[in-house]
């Protein structure tokens, strides 16, 4: 059986195949192929908001005529590009980058282990997230296009909505299938098929962000699916879990029993919601962790600590779900709970922030290009976090609730905070997938392009969010407060197109050096930790020979060790 | 395919004390613990934000008593005839496996059948999941409930039946060439099984008699 | 009436709760400034100083640092400070301080629908006529009970007004989809749920005209469901009332 190896089939080998790097990096391009698709949606969005009831410019022509007039687009394509925008970033783009692509490549070579868990059932999940991309995707080309109700679909506006919410519940389906999937196999692998040696406390940080934010996939997505159920019988099969009786839609009586909760949506939606942003940002810090680890040629400060935070974070942000409805009318016990459990939530985040900058210091800082992005992560995911402060807390969330403040807060934790921090993982690891390593000058180019615009889109947002402009307005101009901020609207859409085209050195990187003659050398980064203790890329079973491991993750710049680092699979001659 | 060995796939890991597959199978039913939690705190949150008057006993509401407790029996004989199955294969006698696998799954599509009938006599009266009770009056979603949480168990049923099937048509074969593995899935199969035959012991009260 | 000034920062505050809010906002913002520069700073020496260099090496060693301990504890005990002294009671005086009848409130039922407000004032009687889902109709848009006496002599508009210096009532309750009524220059944003009425209050401590929002996207035209809100003296509101009364043609 084992020297059949090389005959398998180009569809066993690149498509249908059950190894978890080539899965890796299937999850990590077609993320990547969404997360563009969900950048360009936006880009039409911000042409709306800086210059309404204008032409599109080139592709105005080209949609149809249900979703512009004379190129100009209509309120209803508005409402879908915004729903999908915010469907294909989160649940297409960064959750199946940062746990499918990064999970799926490095947590088997970091534990040493030959495989996944369950390799049959890694790419099972695979399939389902192209299968439930591709049912959303396909939702624009329905009579009524896609759904619009937004990312969080609030009933009772979804359910009386055009056949893509449909469409979006069916793929909901499947993408949180394909999680869970994912998710069951990562906590069998990390917990079964460690390396000897490789104890818990001395796994890579990455590898715990993996195992958190697993059992938050694992047990916060069920609810939503129990959600999307629901919503699909109340669509399809005329049931009102979340119709109240008496309404009244467009002049017309609904026909509906009623009897149901508009709220119970929310709870539900939110159950899952809200670990899913720790779903989105832990992967990004563990990426994070392992760079500055390696940049800085030492150990990290307070591993202990931050791995404790972690597990903390993962446990109680199962008890914060309602900040989102501080605004719904609940009575003030049930926010002031909430409250106090949104602050404390922040004080775990504030460990492991200021853990890796004290982790600075005493190294020997290189300013390689992860490294760039991995320290910008640190201030931007900050003022992503600090703006979560004034959203916490009921009074102040009065006068920003649903205002460009929460656009700005939550992007700048995903956008310049995850994003970056993904693009630390693609420049870190590109050597030891393709054995090509990436060019230097134009990843500096990208990351420097990207900071300044980065903050060019998100930071006049925080002002128009103080102004009180409200999000998901087709036309903001429309009130004398979104009028006031329209010069802030052009700047964000302007930064936005050229944080597009500071996109292009990083496309253009991505494919040329694949095609290099020259191969990246074995441990280009001279790391410790145990993916680069493998062949480069590594093959069909990863290790030549099975590791054993006798340290901690990161041991670098020991005293008296020939090198400046002491890879863990090294003994040490005591 | 080259195989790859990967280790705990028959032996139980040191730290854990299972096999990969009894920690998966456990993750999963822990998963189907979070669905069904929040069906129970639907039901809970509908239930309190109705008029009390017009939320339905299960007999008020026309569901049949005697037949749900019939489904219950053979449900839980189907679980007992399950670790039956499993213990004769402990015992390497494939034979009785087979007779009590296949009475498990038999007993399985009889719980479907009933079901079905149940269905088919509300569909009869007119009852859909889309009705209200009672007939006016601010109804209360009831059957949408009792459709949705029987329609999702039952399909929780049909699933099981149909990876039992396999196991036992096609799956069998394994045990010649590796008995410790095959008995794993009959095991991996049970736990499931079990599960499915618990959630219905919460549900039938929820829904027949409360 | 003084024309109101919108910029880049926070909109004009007219209400007697503002004041708490845009304090809160204010103080909370500085106390982030603070941590950023500080917290930034020392990521930025650490950059310099810690770069790598000829001669320079890192150090095995972790440094004991101890104040990261005080950076911590200064973070929570800030936040509990803002949460025990400010963010819970001012929430609840917003929440709770609901005005009972001998405060003499101005009671307003607002129907939000896509895409449209309705205010509906008692009228003279003071009482609100009897109103159901089943009577909303293009002729009856607050849903009222033409056999009730008692809504008669309801009043039903499309802008919001109410008088400066008194407590206003406000029910809130939705035809459809889910609203949220928010009134920038008042700093109150309710969510307005549909098969709920949700109580709210606010009062206003200057005259102006301004603007309603809805804050929740409730469909196609979400972003042009707006309205007037006109805060007026005692006086003209009362005046507006009766000229409204008259406009019903119930004396005749």
């Amino acid at each position: 059986m084992s020297d059949t190896h090389d005959e398998l089939g180009f569809w066993r080998t690149y498509v249908f195949s059950t190894d978890h790097k080539t899965i890796g990096i299937q999850y990590g391009i077609t993320a990547l192929v969404f997360l563009f698709f969900g950048f360009s949606l936006m880009m039409m969005m911000r042409w709306q908001l800086a210059y309404p009831g204008e032409a599109i410019p080139i592709i105005g022509g080209l949609l149809g005529e249900s979703s512009v007039d004379k190129g100009a687009m209509l309120p209803n394509f508005y409402n879908q590009l915004g729903a999908m925008h915010g469907t294909i970033m989160v649940f297409m783009g960064i959750v199946p980058l940062a746990v499918g692509a990064f999970g799926n490549f490095v947590v088997p070579l970091q534990i040493g282990a030959v495989d996944m868990a369950f390799p049959r059932l890694n790419m099972m999940s695979y399939q389902a997230f192209v299968i439930g991309g591709i049912v959303m995707l396909s939702s624009f080309f329905l009579p009524g296009g896609a759904a619009s109700s937004g990312w969080t679909s609030y009933a009772p506006l979804s359910i009386t909505a055009t056949t893509g919410q449909t469409f979006w519940l069916i793929g909901m389906i499947f993408l949180i299938a394909s999680s869970l999937l994912g998710a069951l196999n990562f906590i069998v692998t990390i917990l079964h098929l460690r390396a000897p040696g490789l104890t818990f406390f001395r796994l890579p940080f990455f590898v715990w962000s993996q195992l958190v934010t697993a059992f938050l996939l694992l047990l916060a997505f069920p609810p939503l699916q129990a959600a999307a159920v629901f919503q699909l019988m109340d669509r399809l099969a005329g049931t009102s879990f979340f119709l109240p009786s008496g309404l009244v839609v467009g002049g017309e009586p609904l026909a509906a029993v009623g009897g149901g909760s508009p709220l119970l949506w929310q709870h539900l939606f939110w159950f899952l919601a809200h670990p899913e942003v720790y779903v989105l940002i832990l992967p990004g810090m563990g990426i994070v962790a392992e760079v500055i680890a390696n940049n800085t040629r030492k150990p990290l400060w307070g591993y202990r600590p931050m791995v404790y935070s972690l597990l903390f974070l993962g446990f109680l942000s199962f008890g914060v779900w309602a900040h989102h409805m501080y605004m719904t009318g609940m009575g003030t016990t049930m926010s002031t709970f909430f409250q106090i459990t949104t602050m404390i939530i922040s004080i775990p985040s504030v460990i492991i922030l200021t853990c890796l900058a004290i982790s600075l210091w005493g190294g020997a800082i290189r300013f390689t290009v992860p490294m760039l992005f991995a320290l910008a992560f640190l201030p931007m995911f900050g003022i992503g976090g600090l703006t979560g402060l004034p959203l916490g807390l009921a009074a102040p969330d009065a006068h920003f609730h649903d205002t460009y403040y929460v656009i700005g807060h939550f992007h700048y934790v995903v956008a310049p905070g995850t994003i970056f921090a993904m693009f630390a993982g693609i420049y870190y690891w590109y050597p030891k997938a393709t054995g090509r390593a990436l060019n230097v000058t134009l990843g500096k180019l990208h990351f420097w392009l990207s900071l300044i615009f980065m903050n060019g889109v998100f930071m006049p947002m925080m002002f128009e969010g103080m102004a009180g402009v409200s999000r998901r307005l087709f036309d903001p101009t429309i009130y004398e407060h979104g009028a006031a901020v329209h010069g802030l609207t052009m700047m964000t859409s302007w930064s936005a197109w050229c944080l597009a085209l500071a996109q292009i050195p990083f496309i253009i990187n991505f494919f040329m050096s694949m095609r290099k003659k020259e191969r990246a050398q074995e441990n280009p980064w001279q790391a410790t930790t145990l993916e680069w203790a493998t062949p480069t890329p590594p093959p069909h079973g990863n290790f030549t020979e099975p590791p054993v491991v006798y340290c901690g993750p990161y041991e670098y710049s020991v005293p008296g060790a020939p090198n400046d680092f002491t890879p863990q699979h090294v003994k040490r001659e005591s | 395919m080259s195989e790859l060995v990967i280790p705990y796939r028959t032996e139980p890991h040191p730290v854990t004390g299972v096999t990969s597959g009894k920690l998966g199978i456990w993750l999963f039913l822990a998963s189907e613990v979070m669905l069904f939690g929040a069906l129970f705190s639907s039901y809970v949150l509908l239930r309190v934000g109705v008029l009390q008057e017009h939320w339905p006993l299960g007999v008020e509401a026309g569901l049949n008593v005697p037949i749900g407790t019939f489904n219950t029996i053979v449900l839980i004989t189907s679980s007992i005839t399950m670790v039956m199955a499993w213990a004769s294969l402990k015992m390497d006698n494939v034979g009785a496996y087979k007779k009590y696998f296949a009475a498990t799954i038999a007993l399985g599509l009889l719980f479907l059948v009933i079901k079905g009938f149940e269905y088919g006599d509300k569909f009869s009266h007119h009852i859909f999941p889309a009705t209200g009770w009672p007939g006016a009056g601010d109804p209360s979603p009831f059957y949408g409930l009792y459709f949705t949480f029987t329609g999702l168990h039952a399909l929780h049923v049909a699933l099981g039946i149909l990876v039992n099937l396999w196991l036992l048509i096609w799956g069998t074969a394994l045990f010649k060439t590796d008995p410790e593995c095959f008995t794993g899935r009959i095991e991996i199969a049970g736990l499931y099984w079990h599960f499915v035959d618990l959630v219905w012991i919460f549900l039938f009260p929820v829904l027949y008699l409360l | 009436m003084n024309e109101p000034q919108y910029g880049w920062w926070l909109p004009p505050d007219v209400s007697v709760n503002g004041a708490d809010i845009d304090f809160m906002i204010i103080a909370i913002h500085w106390f982030m400034l603070v941590l950023f520069i500080f917290w930034g700073g020392f990521i930025a020496y650490c950059l310099v100083r810690f770069r790598e260099r000829p001669g320079h090496s890192a150090t095995y060693q972790l440094i004991e640092a101890k104040w990261n301990r005080w950076l911590e504890i200064g973070v929570a005990v800030a936040e509990t400070v803002v949460l025990v002294a400010f963010a819970v009671p001012v929430w609840a005086t917003i929440k709770n301080d609901l005005p009972d009848p001998k405060q003499d409130p101005t009671v307003i039922r607002v129907v939000a629908e896509q895409f449209k407000w309705l205010f509906h004032y008692p009228g003279k009687d003071g009482t609100f006529g009897r109103t159901a889902p089943e009577f909303y109709a293009d002729d009856n848009p607050a849903g009222l009970d033409d056999d009730d006496e008692a809504g008669w002599d309801d009043i039903t508009v499309r802008g919001l007004r109410f008088p400066v210096g008194k407590p206003v009532l406000a029910r809130l309750t939705s035809k459809d989809a889910i609203h949220s009524f928010k009134l920038p220059v008042m700093r109150v944003t309710q969510d307005v749920v549909p098969g709920m009425e949700i109580a709210i209050w606010f009062e206003a401590k200057e005259t102006g005209q301004f603007q309603v929002a809805c804050a929740q996207l409730c469909g196609l035209g979400h972003y042009e469901m707006k309205a007037d809100l006109i805060i007026q003296s005692p006086e003209d509101f009362q005046k507006w009332l009766d000229e409204e009364h008259d406009a019903l043609g119930l004396d005749e």
